[in-house]
């Protein structure tokens, strides 16, 4: 019962941040019909950033929830700036091209941020940990856990839940579902679709950096992050469907709890079975498992 | 007329000419010019399946089982021979290629693509977690003799180990510019544009891409093989979605038109990372980055079509959907 | 006399539209046949189903005694049946004798060769050969992408012939050409298809081309066939004028 528990639990735990890029990445498919490679770069830039500014406040001898507060407001102004700004700036030059050509102006990208990254943060590991002791530790089942893990679960779920009502109860979101679902009328319509555009993928961007963030205290920041993190969310995005928000929600536990089950269970397997979930998926259901309805174009 | 260019044994002397004249370059450019050679390899494989419409973003698989397949067999049986590695990569590779290819043929586009590169990733969670294939750390191997001649001399061995690469990378792109202009090269660009059309007219699109699909997977496999002798080592890295990309990059640089392109383009990736490795360290996969995106806005078809003279029109590499009734 | 093709009690439904509804019908060789109806009467699903794209619910058509139903388009194309389509079915990047050569490529019973130049002599002859026959050879080097659509029209039956079929189905030859560009184009078709002995089908919706050109009409309604005769008979049946010409007040 126990181990059930743990691998429920630690699968959530890591299923929580996984969702969360894993959202920003299907919400820019959705509405820029653009598969992010760069969407990786982005979580380990809010990462790195959450690093540099926990440790500067540390310095100034801040209380660790300024840390903690400050580093989350900044990564997502940063990030979402420098999501807009591309944007606006690079990726606007390839539009109404192939599908394939897009993808490899982000594998660009993330070219570019990968060296960037190394050349502002250097090559050797950096930590942030202080925030971290924000939440104490929690018995739970006859084990601890570190409370800022299991705050994790909540703090992803109230964002999807926050994502979900703004698409699907304000008319800012209606619009950008309208832009989703058929961009040619939404433009006979009026909407500027632009604004949409760069307004969708800051903030999607923004998403993956927050969750870079959020886990920055759990873990160490070194170049390679960025490639770990894009193809993970990339298999939870083709197994959850590209576009949809439940769909990154269900495909995110997916993956979170077979990591949590091969590591305690099948270590071998830890990998292989994420990716082979994909393939099996790719295979026998394409389109994800949950499918957007789409009206047959002429 | 313009076809004496094209026959074999015309083609072959540069090939040659390429091999000997390792014999003068100095032994940073040698290494250099191997591993572009080794590379070009798979990006010729990427670019013949492309033609079919589909872009493998997951050829680290068969550049992997090549690796290992050979890794394994010279560790346990003793075989050193560069030419006889060469072809047992490729022959994994292709193998490998010819069992998955049915498999994945009835996919499309970008869903061809994704698959490709889950597969690759499949065999590389497999491998990092594989004790016995030695973990994320793979294993060594011993170094590659030619012909029973073994080579003591450093510099005779990477002369060696440049020779074989060239003349396989060599004939291999005589064998695709061959393909390219066959009936079966012809009826691969039909697929490409309507491949329910060529069902129609009788011939089966999926043989055609498996076909092509097999082909890429043997040229990833042999080039495995090469880059295992250049490294001496073996590790699941051969099988991550960034080696995979790379060899993409240098596919999509080089165009879908024109063979000699994908050496010129290997080769400048090759240059560009080693230049900036040596003065400004840490920038070579920003200049890449900023040179792919040059490209792609100036050159949509690839370095190749800087001197594919004919008129036909291509837009980008993968067209858009198929067209059916 | 024997049937080329023979449908026998063919029934296929799409949720609540019945696209075909019981349907017999024999075809015999040499018989130019036009099939006539409305939009969604079930001609095309009738033309899908001769040629695999589409499985019958239930029912059976036989091509000169061999059951095709269940094959697909393929396997049908190398019994014998080609088709041409409504909108030109080309590639586009190709150029016309590119297209055809593919399309003689698929008519071999040989597999593809990888090293024979696809713009060999004897292939290359051949496929501007059947460009010529509809009048085309000029444009035997040019991209797909620079013609005309009459001139797609016409290549798109070219390639449907390139395996001399036993049957072959046109499926609207003539919409998308101008008035008057229409009797050519199918003076054009019937005498290039002429020295093949092939049975023709075509869908048209241009009752003047039908009249002119077809031995026998086939009016469909709602999946079922409503009239079976020569063209002059089948144009004044009342049902035929009610469901399909119109004019009846």
């Amino acid at each position: 019962m126990n181990l059930f528990l743990t691998i429920v639990l630690d699968g959530l735990i890591e299923a929580s941040w996984l969702f969360v890029v894993a959202l920003g990445l299907t919400l820019v498919f959705g509405v820029l019909k653009i598969l992010n490679i760069a969407h990786g770069s982005f979580y380990a830039l809010g990462a790195y950033i959450a690093a540099t500014v926990v440790t500067a406040s540390a310095a100034h001898h801040l209380p660790p929830v300024a840390g903690f507060v400050a580093m989350l407001l900044t990564v997502a102004f940063v990030a979402g700036a420098v999501g807009v700004l591309l944007e606006r700036g690079v990726l606007k030059m390839f539009y109404g091209r192939d599908e394939v050509v897009l993808l490899l102006v982000t594998y660009a990208v993330f070219l570019i941020l990968e060296d960037v990254t190394k050349l502002v943060w250097g090559v050797n590991p950096i930590y942030a940990t202080q925030p971290y002791e924000l939440f104490g530790n929690v018995a739970f089942a006859g084990l601890y856990y570190v409370g800022y893990d299991l705050m994790l679960i909540p703090a992803s779920a109230a964002i999807g839940f926050a994502v979900w009502f703004g698409l699907n109860r304000t008319i800012l979101g209606k619009i950008v579902l309208a832009v989703i679902h058929n961009e040619e009328i939404s433009v006979s319509m009026g909407v500027r679709v632009n604004r949409v555009y760069a307004a969708a993928f800051g903030f999607g961007v923004l998403l993956a950096a927050t969750a870079g963030a959020l886990t920055a205290p759990k873990i160490s920041m070194q170049p390679g992050l960025s490639s770990d993190v894009i193809i993970l969310s990339f298999a939870i995005v083709v197994i959850g469907g590209l576009g949809s928000v439940e769909g990154a929600a269900v495909g995110a536990i997916l993956v979170g709890l077979a990591r949590a089950a091969s590591v305690h269970l099948m270590p071998q397997a830890e990998l292989f079975v994420i990716y082979l979930i994909m393939a099996a998926v790719l295979m026998i259901r394409p389109e994800g498992l949950f499918k957007r309805d789409t009206a047959r174009r002429i | 007329m313009r076809q004496w260019r094209f026959h074999p044994l015309v083609m072959v002397l540069p090939v040659i000419a390429a091999a000997l004249a390792g014999r003068l370059l100095p032994t940073w450019t040698l290494s250099l010019a191997t591993v572009a050679a080794s590379n070009a390899l798979v990006a010729l494989g990427i670019v013949v399946l492309a033609r079919t419409g589909n872009v493998s973003f997951g050829q680290g698989l068969f550049f992997a089982a090549g690796g290992y397949g050979v890794a394994l067999v010279a560790n346990a049986w003793g075989v050193t021979d560069a030419t006889l590695q060469m072809l047992i990569g490729a022959a994994c590779g292709g193998l490998l290629g010819l069992l998955i290819g049915p498999l994945i043929a009835r996919y499309s586009g970008i869903f061809f693509g994704m698959l490709t590169l889950a597969l690759s990733m499949v065999f590389y969670g497999a491998l990092v977690k594989s004790s016995a294939l030695g973990g994320s750390d793979g294993f060594n191997v011993g170094r590659p003799t030619l012909f029973g001649i073994v080579f003591v001399d450093p510099r005779e061995a990477d002369f060696m180990l440049y020779a074989v690469s060239v003349v396989t990378t060599g004939l291999a792109g005589i064998v695709a510019a061959i393909l390219f202009r066959s009936e079966f090269g012809l009826v691969s660009l039909a697929v490409r544009e309507n491949n329910l059309r060529v069902e129609y007219l009788g011939l089966s699109a999926n043989r055609v891409i498996v076909a092509n699909f097999a082909i890429a997977a043997a040229f990833a496999g042999a080039s495995g093989a090469f880059a295992l002798m250049a490294q001496r080592h073996i590790d699941p890295q051969f099988a991550y979605w960034t080696t995979s990309g790379e060899f993409v990059f240098i596919a999509v640089l080089a165009g879908y038109q024109s063979v000699m392109a994908v050496y010129v383009a290997s080769l400048a990736l090759e240059l560009v990372r080693s230049f900036s490795n040596l003065y400004l360290p840490n920038t070579w996969q920003l200049v890449l980055g900023l040179f792919l995106l040059a490209v792609i806005l100036f050159l949509p078809r690839g370095i190749g079509s800087l001197w594919a003279g004919r008129a036909r029109k291509r837009a980008d590499p993968v067209p858009d959907g198929g067209g059916a009734p | 006399m024997t049937a080329v093709l023979s449908v026998r009690k063919l029934n296929k439904r799409f949720g609540a539209v019945i696209a075909a509804d019981e349907l017999s019908l024999d075809l015999v060789a040499g018989e130019r046949i036009s099939l006539i109806g409305a939009n969604g009467a079930g001609k095309t699903t009738f033309v899908n189903m001769a040629t695999g794209y589409l499985k019958p619910d239930s029912g059976s058509i036989a091509l000169d005694g061999a059951d095709i139903g269940r094959r697909s388009p393929r396997h049908v194309a190398r019994l014998g049946i080609s088709r041409s389509f409504q909108i030109p079915q080309l590639f586009i990047d190709l150029t016309a004798a590119e297209n055809l050569a593919v399309a003689i490529a698929g008519a071999r019973s040989e597999a593809l060769s990888p090293y024979a130049p696809a713009e060999a002599r004897g292939r290359r002859a051949l496929a501007v050969g059947l460009l010529e026959r509809f009048g085309l050879g000029q444009q035997a080097d040019r991209p797909i992408a620079e013609l005309a659509g009459g001139v797609r029209k016409l290549i798109d039956i070219a390639m449907a012939l390139a395996r001399r079929p036993k049957l072959l189905l046109l499926d609207e030859p003539t919409s998308g050409v101008s008035a008057e560009e229409k009797f050519a184009t199918m003076d054009r078709v019937i005498h290039a298809v002429a020295s093949d002995a092939a049975t023709i089908v075509f869908v048209e919706h241009d009752m003047d081309i039908v009249s002119r050109y077809a031995d026998r009409v086939v009016a469909f309604y709602s999946g079922r066939i409503i009239a079976d005769g020569k063209p002059q008979a089948v144009l004044r049946d009342p049902d035929v004028r009610r469901y399909v010409t119109g004019g009846l007040r």
